[in-house]
């Protein structure tokens, strides 16, 4: 049953990438990284109990905390086109455009 | 006991790749940006959650249920904040539902700076 899971998995990360790559929007594309990075994970998890190494817990672990932060970095980057501002920094820029 | 635990975590774990799925296709065919943010919430949630808890009933009482507690709690509380924060970022930068006609859309801005 860890088989079919797996191809649940891997069937939805193809489909996802497909979304990531027909856009049409940024926004669209960093949901469907998002997704993808979610589905990484699960998938991680489940070949561990696939493979009886579920040490590969630790794998999925680390990629979840990786994940939010990447989405988070890239939507920073993208709304301010810089990622080291403070917050008043932040703040004037908004002002300004 | 083992029979009962097996046929359990076998049908959340097909419950949770079902709702996967699901979701994923929503993701590929709803019409635009904001109705595709409640597809990926059906992976990101219950998806995600009914997969886990399924190996958690495969490998009981051991380390690795810590693990996977730790897992499912983190994705609880890191996808909604993660979709929120994909949907703010939208809106305030002007993207528009498709399917509403301009009329209902809110013409207040809603940047936070111009407050001032």
């Amino acid at each position: 049953m860890f088989i079919g899971a797996t191809a649940a998995l891997l069937v939805a990360m193809a489909l996802t990438l497909i979304r990531a790559f027909a856009g049409p929007t940024l926004f669209d594309r960093v949901l469907a990284a998002n997704s993808f990075g979610t589905k990484t994970v699960l998938l991680i998890g489940v070949l561990g109990f696939l493979t009886d190494r579920p040490e590969f817990l630790d794998i999925a672990l680390l990629y979840a905390l990786v994940n939010f932060i990447g989405t988070i970095a890239v939507l920073k980057f993208f709304r301010y086109r810089n990622l080291g501002l403070s917050n008043t920094e932040a703040a004037d820029r908004e002002e300004i455009d | 006991m083992e029979m009962i635990l097996y046929i359990a975590s076998g049908a959340l774990l097909a419950a949770g790749s079902f709702l996967v799925l699901v979701g994923t296709i929503g993701m590929l065919r709803l019409p635009d940006f904001f109705t595709r943010l409640h597809a990926a919430g059906i992976t990101d949630t219950l998806g995600a959650e009914l997969l886990l808890i399924g190996m958690m009933l495969q490998a009981g009482f051991s380390l690795i249920t810590v693990k996977l507690i730790l897992i499912s709690l983190f994705i609880f509380f890191t996808s909604p904040t993660a979709t929120h924060a994909v949907a703010n970022a939208a809106r305030t930068m002007g993207l528009k539902p498709a399917l509403v006609p301009d009329e209902d859309i809110e013409t207040t801005s809603v940047r936070r700076g111009s407050a001032k």
